[in-house]
Formats: C-alpha cells, sequence, structure tokens
C-alpha cells in the first residue's frame, strides 16, 4: 500500500519535472524566436483577434457580475458598521490589484488556452507539425510565437476593461441600490487608487498571459494518442494553467507587498 | 542528391524500431521501401528529411549528416526534399491554394501571381485543377492526398519522400498517383523515396525494392529481382500470404 502510494507520488515528482523542464525549453526557444526576424504581423493580429477581441463579451459578462456581488456582499458588512462609502474604494482595490487580473485569466486560460491546446494536439496528431517542419517552417516561431505576444499584448487590456466593468457594476449597486451619490463613489474610488495598484495588477496579467500561451502550446505539442490524447491534454493545460496563475499571482502579490509596501 | 543511410538505430518506449539499418539511394533513383504496417518504414523517411534523431548510426544527404546540421543548412536542406505524409496533413485552416503554394508564400519574394500561377500547375499535375478555394474539411481522403502531393511538387524539390501515397485512393487515381511519381522521376529526375504495401505500385515506380523487415533491410533488388526472390518472408509478403515466416513470428509470440 505504502510502496504504491510512493511509486505513484515519484512518478507524479518525475512527470512534473519533465513537465518544468519542457515548458523551460519552450520558454526559451519562444523568446529567442520572438526576437528573431522576419516578424510577420498578420498571425499576431489573427491571435490577437482569437484571443483578445472574441474574449471581450464574456470577460464584460463576468466583471460586471463580479462588481455585483463584490459590492452586495461588501455591503452586508459595511452597513453594520455603518461604513457604506468604503464599498467604492474596497471593491476598486481588489479588482484592481486581484480580482481583475486573476478572473480575467482564468477565463481567457479556459477560454483561449484550451481551443489553443485542442488545435495544436489536432495538428499534432494528423502530422500537421511535421509537415511544417519539413517545409522548412518552425513550429515554435510560427505556432506559439504569435500566440506568445498576442496573448502578453491583450491579457492586460482585457484586464484593464475587465477592471472598468467590475466597478462599473459595483457603481450601478452602490449608487441604485445603497444610496451613495455617483460623485462621491467616483471621488473614494479614485482617491483610493494608487498608480502602483493598476500597475502591479497589469504587470500580473502580462505574465498570466505568457503564461497562459506557453503552457497550451507546450500541452499541444507533446499530445499522444489521437483524439482521447488531445482530450487528456487539454483538460491538462487548463488544469496547469490555473495552478500556475495562482501560483504566480501569490509569487507576484507577496513580491511587490515588499517591494512596494 | 545521394541518400546514404548506414547502421541506423531508434528505440521507442525502449522498444527497437530501427535496428541496424543501411541504406544507399543514388541521384536520380525510385527507391520502394516495402514491409508489414508499423514496421517502421515512416519512422526511417522522418530521420532523412530530420524530423528524428536516431540513437546510433547516420543518415547522410549528399554526404552531409542530416543530424548535425544546423538551424539554417537544415532549413536550406528542407527547401530541397518534400514529404508527403500518409494522412496528407495539410493544414486545416488553411485553403488549398495556401497549403500547396505555403513554402512559396512563406520563404519566397516571388510575386502572388506567379505563387497562383505555380500552385495551379501542381495542382493540374495531381489532376485537381480548379480547387484552390476549397478547404480541406472539404476533400475527400484521395484528393487530400493529391493535394499533398501537389504541395510536395510545388517547391520543385530534388527529392521527394512519399509515405504510401496510393493507401486508401480509388485504384484510378492510384495509377495516376503511380504515373506521376515515374513521371516526375523521368522527365526532372527526382530522387523519390516512397514507402507502401501496395505491390502493383511498388512494381510500377521502382528503380529498386528495399524489403524491411525487423527494423532492417533484409533485401534489397530491382522489382524483377523482388519477384523472384527465394527469401521466405520477401515471398509471404509480396504474395500475401496469411501463413509463413512473418507471421509465425507473431504467432509464436502469441
Amino acid at each position: 500500500m505504502f510502496t504504491l502510494f510512493f511509486m505513484d507520488l515519484g512518478r507524479k515528482v518525475i512527470s512534473f519535472m519533465y513537465f518544468v523542464g519542457g515548458l523551460t525549453n519552450l520558454a526559451v526557444q519562444t523568446l529567442y524566436f520572438t526576437f528573431k526576424p522576419p516578424y510577420k504581423s498578420g498571425r499576431i493580429i489573427e491571435q490577437a483577434k482569437k484571443a483578445g477581441y472574441d474574449s471581450f463579451p464574456i470577460v464584460s459578462l463576468v466583471a460586471l457580475f463580479i462588481g455585483f456581488i463584490f459590492a452586495l456582499q461588501t455591503a452586508y458588512f459595511m452597513q453594520r458598521i455603518g461604513s457604506e462609502l468604503y464599498i467604492a474604494s474596497l471593491v476598486a482595490l481588489s479588482i484592481v490589484r486581484e480580482l481583475g487580473p486573476v478572473i480575467t485569466a482564468l477565463i481567457v486560460a479556459g477560454r483561449v488556452g484550451a481551443s489553443n491546446t485542442a488545435e495544436l494536439g489536432s495538428m499534432q496528431v494528423t502530422e500537421q507539425i511535421d509537415a511544417l517542419e519539413t517545409l522548412a517552417e518552425n513550429p515554435v516561431k510560427y505556432l506559439v510565437v504569435p500566440r506568445f505576444i498576442a496573448l502578453g499584448i491583450m491579457l492586460p487590456i482585457l484586464t484593464l476593461y475587465a477592471n472598468i466593468i467590475g466597478i462599473l457594476g459595483s457603481y450601478f449597486i452602490c449608487t441604485i441600490k445603497l444610496g451613495i451619490t455617483s460623485s462621491m463613489y467616483m471621488h473614494v474610488t479614485f482617491t483610493s487608487l494608487l498608480y502602483k495598484d493598476l500597475f502591479t495588477g497589469l504587470f500580473k496579467s502580462w505574465i498570466f498571459g505568457m503564461l497562459i500561451a506557453l503552457i497550451s502550446c507546450y500541452e499541444g505539442f507533446n499530445v499522444e494518442g489521437g483524439a482521447v490524447g488531445v482530450g487528456k491534454a487539454t483538460t491538462r493545460a487548463v488544469v496547469f494553467t490555473f495552478i500556475m496563475i495562482i501560483a504566480a499571482d501569490c509569487f507576484f502579490t507577496a513580491l511587490f507587498y515588499f517591494i512596494f509596501p | 542528391m545521394i541518400i546514404e543511410i548506414h547502421k541506423l538505430y531508434k528505440k521507442f518506449n525502449n522498444l527497437p524500431v530501427l535496428n541496424d539499418l543501411s541504406l544507399n539511394i543514388d541521384k536520380g533513383q525510385t527507391c520502394v521501401i516495402i514491409g508489414r504496417s508499423g514496421c517502421g518504414k515512416s519512422v526511417l523517411l522522418k530521420h532523412i528529411v530530420g524530423l528524428l534523431k536516431p540513437d546510433k548510426g547516420k543518415v547522410l544527404v549528399n554526404h552531409k549528416e542530416v543530424a548535425g546540421l544546423s538551424e539554417l543548412e537544415l532549413s536550406s536542406l528542407r527547401s530541397k526534399i518534400s514529404m508527403v505524409f500518409q494522412g496528407g496533413a495539410l493544414f486545416d485552416s488553411m485553403n488549398v491554394t495556401e497549403n500547396v503554394g505555403f513554402s512559396l508564400i512563406e520563404h519566397t519574394h516571388i510575386s502572388q501571381k506567379e505563387i497562383l500561377e505555380r500552385v495551379e500547375e501542381s495542382l493540374s499535375l495531381v489532376g485537381l485543377g480548379g480547387i484552390g478555394n476549397l478547404m480541406p474539411s472539404e476533400l475527400s481522403g484521395g484528393m487530400k492526398k493529391r493535394v499533398a502531393l501537389a504541395r510536395a511538387i510545388c517547391i520543385r524539390p530534388e527529392i521527394i519522400l512519399y509515405d504510401e501515397p496510393t493507401t486508401g485512393v480509388d485504384p484510378i487515381a492510384a495509377d495516376s498517383i503511380n504515373e506521376l511519381i515515374r513521371s516526375l522521376h523521368d522527365k526532372l529526375k527526382v530522387t523519390s523515396i516512397v514507402v507502401t504495401h501496395d505491390m502493383k505500385s511498388a512494381y510500377h515506380i521502382a528503380d529498386k525494392i528495399a524489403m524491411m523487415y525487423k527494423g532492417r533491410i533484409i533485401l534489397e533488388g530491382t522489382p524483377r529481382e523482388i519477384r523472384e526472390s527465394k527469401d521466405p518472408v520477401v515471398h509471404q509478403f509480396i504474395n500475401g500470404i496469411a501463413k509463413g515466416p512473418i507471421t509465425e513470428a507473431v504467432d509464436n509470440f502469441k
């Protein structure tokens, strides 16, 4: 029983080491090809549209509801201590520093990351990636770099947008339901937010964007075993990306807390 | 271009797939490699084009070792070698024209008009003129194979590697593919390696046939020599007999 447990644990540790090694290798190659000419903007724009522009509706919906829910939940406690006015600052800080970047990254990881893995995985099992290589095209440069750049640019933009929509959601609840005046809400929101709050949030979302691109492409490239393999890889990509986003979030939040106290 | 394969070894999950395989193919020659499905024929092709690296041994194209080439040299080699994959491996996000003209679009500066002319010419050669706007999902299996063939010849390569070009296509299309391979050989002196288990096709196109068994080449010769071979393994394979040394090995294992 114990032997089996440790054997299983050992296998998982080894496979995790392979994952980290493979991901690092892909990251190095991606960075190398990102800066190596020729640059082809067409594929980056296509990916930016798929990853960013097409994600606006779902991000709007989720961010708006998060704003509603967060305002109502905060109001529950703030009304008890008679400090409804501080809902605005609490919501603004939480969304800009934490919820906006993380929720947006999780949505994009589920929507775009999964699609990347499934697309590249299908290409892998139908030998399209081999075909790319035989046509003298590097698969990392052709498939990963455009996704890497597009997600690195679009995720911070989506996050900024989610921040605004989230705060707007909370604004509606506070002004319509809780009787806070519009000008007062805006005033409290803007006085509580500092540039560093916005910067740290957007920096994190840039990191998350690159993580989503790398993990989803890595899993896509390593698909084995046909349609079942594609399904498994897609699940693994989403799960790993979620874990990595939360872990990176924890790391950078702690780092920024000590660097910019 | 000359292809020399010298004592090649390759294992997957500790199972030897290529085991001391040696083979030489001269410039302009059409070499057909025959053998049972899963015996490593496709793996061998992938070594020649540098998609796989050998565990031991060497593959030399024009006296240069493929595994030792730099990124730039490999890229230049691949602009002279085309490979036709078993399932076609067409890019399903692109239409037929973009697929066939892929290399010209990505790696050359020739005008769009000329690219379109070259694509149409290649498609006409495989008997599929006028389908440039279709997507791969709209094509039948046989058409996909022929489009893949058009993509391979569009760059005017010196070597073409075919992975089962006639499997899964109707007999008439299969014959026209055979004719095309033959005419590329006769007119353009293209060096070809064809992996197949379609013996009719093999006899029709080959200058040389090599039989692959247990990861190595057990016999090579002209189509006539192969047909008249007394080797029991070759005899069983080329005549498609269920009982014999090839299947005995599998039966004993069971």
